[in-house]
């Protein structure tokens, strides 16, 4: 049986070299699969990027406090009272002068305009002490200073200043009646902090009219991921109606919110993937027909219906992998790294990279093997079932 | 030509039937074929001489009857031992020489081959003999598309020999050549059987080629019309 290889593989070595005869067709089966997996990387990488810069936001170091059942900071409250008795918990970290480190938040929406779409979307303006920059480890200053407590400056994420117009060094912005001068642009290594706007926690507070309250208090963990000393304290006040999480965790819990947008990729690319499917199929049909003489004399010389078989299964899975690797290049060179932003979990845009990777590259080529066997199998059943006696049918 | 029989053929019925329409091909034919004979078969368009060679090749198979090879039953083989009964024993030649167009001359003679066991020198070796013999060493790395009708029907006849079959079956092998070239491709048939042995069946409707044949049968409505024209 070692012949059957050597039968399959002239079969399919005579398949690939006859191509150019079918140019357009193939082409045209090619092209239909890679668009088929451009499409579906691009949704694929667009969940990554937006997974991958949630779960790189949230920190194990942090403790997240907000109220019960708020699910994102925008609905959270936290008064002041609530936030001065936390602060005393057993596991937060204490700074040189042994005070624990914390940060009583704000977190209000404001609007921006959309530089590709000139449209006026929401972006979220953060009031944050200056614990809170004690608590970032990762957060820097890349350009211009930090604001000063008591004064309308803000400074901008990294992420706002790519995709939002209006917000660069110097300018003047006005959010409803008040005037915020922008002071420095800051970098959080890539996370959804750089999709927000950052202020003096106490000048928010005044100039939205908040009272004496806050929205959620971040404290820095004395031990990673340990938040039980907090939970406890929260837990036994009957007054407190608080939850207490690590920042991963609730973040984590934010980045499943483009799970969707996977589903529904792939739920399109199955729905293309179809109509590649009928290119297959007519092309690996037209591919059998114009070989039909052939693959008869082959069989009258004695090479078996096998080696048929395998030689058309081969070419279609050829011509498809052909356009896997196209259509994944084509996304990885125009989407791999592309910045785009889309509504967070809580109605304001993150902004974040199309992030490819080997895993979707695999998935990609995967999806276009499916398509070239099923597109082959068929027509490779006919070729092997082609009656021999074609062979002379010319001269009947 | 021998005594012994190569082929035999008891009580043949062909019949095609299409939906509600049956074609009786043959209803009943006899006949045997001796080995080292050159035999031409002739008759009018439609009287089933093609039909006749691929029952003889085994690639169609009889609605009754016997087919005995070398004394042994044909006709009630598996396909797949058709096949490899074919590859042992088989040279086919046809009209359209049917070579594979994206192959050379070297590796359209080695098809056969790959169905053996022979080493890829041993095969290099017997490729080059069966051009020598068709004389077309000089074109072994030519495509079909840059040869004559006549010196690719060479090379289809270097391919039918190349695997050293019993027998050769061709069908109008000259159908598609002017005259001068098929005297030199019916030389070559003769050759093979004069010389070398070969037992073969040749479909024609030309009788200048019938006459390269060591007798010739005629065809008519499913049976023969035997004329001797050996001398
Ligand atoms: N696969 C088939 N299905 C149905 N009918 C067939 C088939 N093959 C041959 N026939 C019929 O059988 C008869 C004999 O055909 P065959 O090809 O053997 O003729 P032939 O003698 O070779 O003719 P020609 O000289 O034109 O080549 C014809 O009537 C043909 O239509
Ligand atoms: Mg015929």
């Amino acid at each position: 049986m070692g012949s059957l290889l050597s039968q399959i593989w002239t079969v399919i070595v005579m398949n690939i070299r006859s191509l150019p005869k079918r140019l357009w067709m193939s082409l045209a089966a090619v092209f239909a699969v890679s668009v088929v997996v451009a499409v579906l990387l691009s949704f694929l990488a667009m969940a990554n990027g937006f997974e991958q810069t949630l779960a790189g936001t949230g920190s194990e170091k942090i403790g997240i406090i907000s109220r019960k059942g708020s699910r994102s900071e925008l609905n959270s409250t936290v008064s002041r009272d609530n936030i001065n008795i936390l602060a005393t918990a057993p596991g937060i970290a204490r700074d040189a002068d042994n005070n624990p480190v914390y940060s009583a938040e704000l977190y209000v929406i404001v609007n921006g305009i959309k530089r590709t779409t000139q449209t006026e979307v929401n972006l979220p303006l953060r009031g944050i002490s200056l614990g809170g920059f004690e608590l970032r480890d990762t957060v820097e200053i890349v350009a211009g200073r930090q604001f000063e407590p008591g004064r309308n400056e803000l400074i901008v994420g990294q992420g706002v200043l790519a995709e939002f117009d209006g917000f660069e060094l110097g300018r003047e912005v006005r959010f409803g009646k008040t005037t915020w001068k922008v002071v420095g642009v800051f970098s959080t290594g890539g996370s959804a902090f750089e999709s927000e706007l950052w202020a003096d926690a106490l000048t928010v507070q005044t100039q939205f009219q908040r009272g004496t309250t806050f929205q959620t208090m971040r404290v820095l963990l004395e031990e990673p991921g340990n938040i039980e000393g907090i939970k406890q304290l929260a837990e036994d006040d009957p007054r407190m109606n608080l939850d207490v999480e690590t920042e991963a965790a609730y973040f984590a819990e934010q980045g499943s919110a483009l799970r969707g947008i996977v589903v529904f990729g792939w739920g399109l690319s199955i729905v293309m993937a179809l109509g590649a499917l009928a290119g297959a199929l007519n092309t690996m049909y037209t591919s059998v027909a114009s070989r039909g003489t052939e693959i008869a004399t082959l069989r009258a010389i004695g090479f078996s219906n096998m080696s048929a078989f395998f030689g058309t299964l081969a070419e279609s899975i050829v011509l498809s992998i052909i356009g896997g690797i196209v259509g994944a290049l084509v996304s990885y060179l125009f989407l791999d790294g592309v910045t785009a932003s889309t509504l967070g979990a809580s109605f304001s845009q993150v902004v974040f990279d199309f992030q490819m990777s080997p895993q979707l590259f695999k998935n990609g080529i995967i999806l276009a093997l499916i398509i070239g066997l099923v597109g082959g199998v068929f027509p490779a059943w006919r070729a092997a079932r082609l009656p021999v006696t074609l062979a002379f049918k010319n001269s009947m | 030509m021998s005594d012994e029989i190569l082929f035999e053929l008891k009580n043949v019925a062909k019949k095609f039937v299409k939906g509600t329409e049956s074609i009786a091909v043959f209803d009943n034919l006899n006949m045997s074929i001796k080995k080292g004979d050159f035999l031409a078969i002739m008759g009018p368009s439609g009287s089933g001489k093609t039909t006749l060679l691929n029952l003889l090749g085994g690639v169609d198979k009889p609605t009754a009857g016997e087919i005995n090879f070398d004394g042994k039953r044909v006709d009630t083989l598996s396909e797949g031992q058709l096949a490899a009964w074919r590859a042992n024993n088989i040279g086919f030649i046809f009209q359209f020489y049917n070579l594979m167009p994206m192959l050379n001359a070297n590796r359209n003679v080695e098809l056969p081959l790959l169905l053996t066991r022979l080493g890829k020198q041993q095969r290099k070796k017997n490729v080059a003999a069966a051009l020598e013999l068709v004389n077309l060493s000089d074109r072994a790395r030519h495509m079909p598309s840059e040869m004559s009708g006549g010196q690719q029907q060479r090379v289809a006849i270097a391919r039918a020999l190349v695997s050293d079959p019993k027998l050769l079956l061709c069908d109008e092998p000259t159908g598609d050549l002017d005259r001068e070239t098929a005297d030199e491709i019916l030389g070559i048939l003769q050759l093979l059987n004069s010389k070398f042995g070969k037992t073969i069946v040749m479909v024609t409707h030309d009788p200048q080629a019938a006459k390269y044949a060591k007798r010739t049968l005629h065809l008519d409505k499913g049976q023969f019309v035997e004329k001797d024209l050996a001398a």
